[in-house]
């Protein structure tokens, strides 16, 4: 089987600051990361594109205005080997890269806690009654979106236009699956009381470069920050963030299980839809599940369908290779959640997102005797994703034992400090909370330190299964600093 | 009328519904979504009509 996936998460977070409308975006994100209470991680992003090629810039923000690129230079390494910068007007949180999507789960989980100490920190210094909210959510309900990305590291054999063909009808009809939930629909979409995913409004392309416009389900950015003859960075823009630790985990996981099963060539003839973009919204707009879309050879099949068509390869390919036990739960969940949709929402209530929430306001709709179009539903909708555990609603369903969990508090806590041992993060990680005066600048591929020579010392790891812990903890160990860490690499890369 | 007299005055009326509808129904389901709801109303925003009014984020990715 295929070398299973480096992945991770990049979430930009709504922000928004209580009795406070005209409050500057941009600046209350900068304020956000500049209040991340480890001041040692403050060290510089580096852009310097000392290694040519598109892969050195780092997340540079390519398209943005000239006052967001400003901002867009406000940016922390975390010890943890992640990354908390500012996008756009959003604050935003990259998770490092992990091995496996529990792993992943479980980083994406730390960057709700690492953004909602920063906020509770920025909040201190605001007036009286005004206070920093962040959200994890990706739609304002007024037409504006910003991401929750995904990225899967894949080997530069596979051809594109076979992740496209494969992955395409995968992507749509995951959306049952995967969909945080909203109330009403926006950009002009029809009108629906409610829908299963946060984004669908917003896709108008199959395939492309763009993200904040016309975005397409399937994103062709190409930055592997990895060596680029080798790999490829598939950059899934076509998904919700999401709260719950098992919706998470069988989104990243189905996702990976596929890339992998892609790069085998285990799935067969890929299933494909006569009208992906109209099918997008044909999903996501039906709480039953029971529409259907048209595929190329002539059938109908719902999302539902689809996805036991996937889960079902993916059943015999799992059982055919030697894979990593994680992807077994994967499957597990994956299936479990199948099983239980056509029971009706509340059957999943407790580990999607979008039927948590649907619960949640079927309860006020019905109590308090609420029209669709009560403002007081759009704000249990905003305020499921408050991150903030004390307010936000997911976390008190999860207080109420309503939500599965995969991981403790402490587990979650101790991703926010320390880096997964199975990447090149552990080696970044390691390094910033080993050498805090000597690492200058760091990027997701390299990093400077500052070892008192005349000139800095960058260290490439342009491969992100290296400096792994059980690669290079042993080095570090025997390297008090960060002059004796450089000589025992030997000029070598990691 | 203040803002937040209108909302506790809107809970009021609420609770009525409340005590006799799900509880009709029977059960300790019901007991702890009410308990539930109760305590989300405690932490939700002040002015929902004013804070999803206020809710414009710009476009990002």
């Amino acid at each position: 089987m295929a070398t299973p996936h480096v992945l991770g998460t990049e979430v930009e977070y709504g922000i928004t600051i209580t009795n406070d409308p005209g409050f500057n975006p941009v600046l209350a994100s900068a304020a956000v990361v500049n209040a991340h209470a480890e001041g040692a991680d403050r060290i510089t992003w580096s852009y310097d594109a000392e290694s040519p090629g598109s892969d050195a810039r780092g997340f540079v923000v390519t398209q943005a205005t000239v006052d967001e690129t400003d901002s867009g230079l406000v940016n922390a390494v975390l010890h943890n080997g992640a990354r908390l910068y500012v996008d756009h007007a959003h604050p935003e949180y990259s998770t490092p890269e992990c091995g496996d999507p529990l792993e992943a789960t479980l980083h994406d989980k730390a960057g709700e806690l690492v953004m909602h100490r920063a906020a509770t920190h920025a909040s201190a210094s605001l007036k009286g009654t005004q206070r920093m909210v962040l959200h994890k959510n990706n739609s304002d309900g007024k037409g504006n979106s910003y991401g929750a990305h995904e990225n899967y590291l894949v080997p530069r054999s596979v051809p594109f236009g076979e992740i496209v063909q494969h992955m395409t009808a995968f992507l749509v009809s995951r959306q049952i699956v995967t969909g945080s939930g909203k109330v009403g629909s926006e950009h002009g979409r029809p009108e629906v009381p409610y829908q299963l995913t946060q984004r669908a409004d917003f896709f108008e392309e199959e395939v492309g470069l763009e993200t904040t416009l016309k975005r397409p389900i399937i994103n062709t950015r190409d930055e592997p920050h990895a060596d680029p003859a080798k790999y490829r960075r598939l950059h899934v823009i076509f998904g919700d963030a999401t709260m719950s630790e098992v919706q998470t985990f069988i989104k990243l996981g189905s996702t990976s299980l596929m890339l992998l099963a892609v790069a085998d060539g285990a799935l067969g003839a890929p299933t494909r839809l006569s009208h992906p973009v109209d099918a997008v919204t044909a999903v996501s707009h039906d709480v039953t599940l029971h529409r259907t879309v048209d595929l190329l050879d002539g059938s109908r099949a719902t999302a539902l369908d689809l996805q036991w068509r996937y889960l079902t390869l993916l059943e015999t390919y799992v059982a055919s290779g030697d894979v990593p036990p994680v992807y077994k739960q994967v499957l597990t969940e994956w299936r479990g959640v199948l099983e239980d949709l056509p029971k009706g929402h509340a059957a999943v209530s407790d580990r999607l997102d979008w039927a948590a929430k649907l619960s949640l306001i079927e309860a006020y709709r019905t109590r308090d005797h609420l029209d669709w179009k009560h403002p007081k539903l759009r704000l249990l909708d905003l305020q499921y994703h408050a991150i903030d555990p004390a307010r936000g609603l997911y976390h008190r369903l999860l207080a109420a034992g309503s939500m599965r969990r995969l991981f403790t508090d402490e587990e979650v806590a101790e991703a926010a400090i320390l880096p997964p041992p199975s990447t090149r993060a552990w080696f970044r990680g390691e390094c910033l909370r080993r050498y805090p005066d000597a690492v200058v600048a760091a990027n997701w591929d390299s990093l400077v330190f500052d070892i008192g020579q005349p000139s800095l010392v960058r260290v490439p790891m342009m491969e992100p299964l290296r400096g792994t812990r059980a690669l290079v903890e042993e080095l570090l160990t025997a390297s008090p600093d960060a002059a004796a860490l450089i000589n025992n690499l030997g000029g070598h890369d990691d | 009328m203040t803002e937040r007299e209108q909302r506790s005055r809107a809970r009021d009326t609420a609770d009525e519904t409340v005590h006799d509808a799900p509880r009709a129904r029977g059960g300790d389901v019901a007991g702890k979504i009410d308990d539930l709801l109760d305590e989300i109303d405690s932490v939700l925003e002040e002015n929902a009509e004013e804070f999803v009014k206020n809710y414009v984020q710009k476009g990002g990715e």
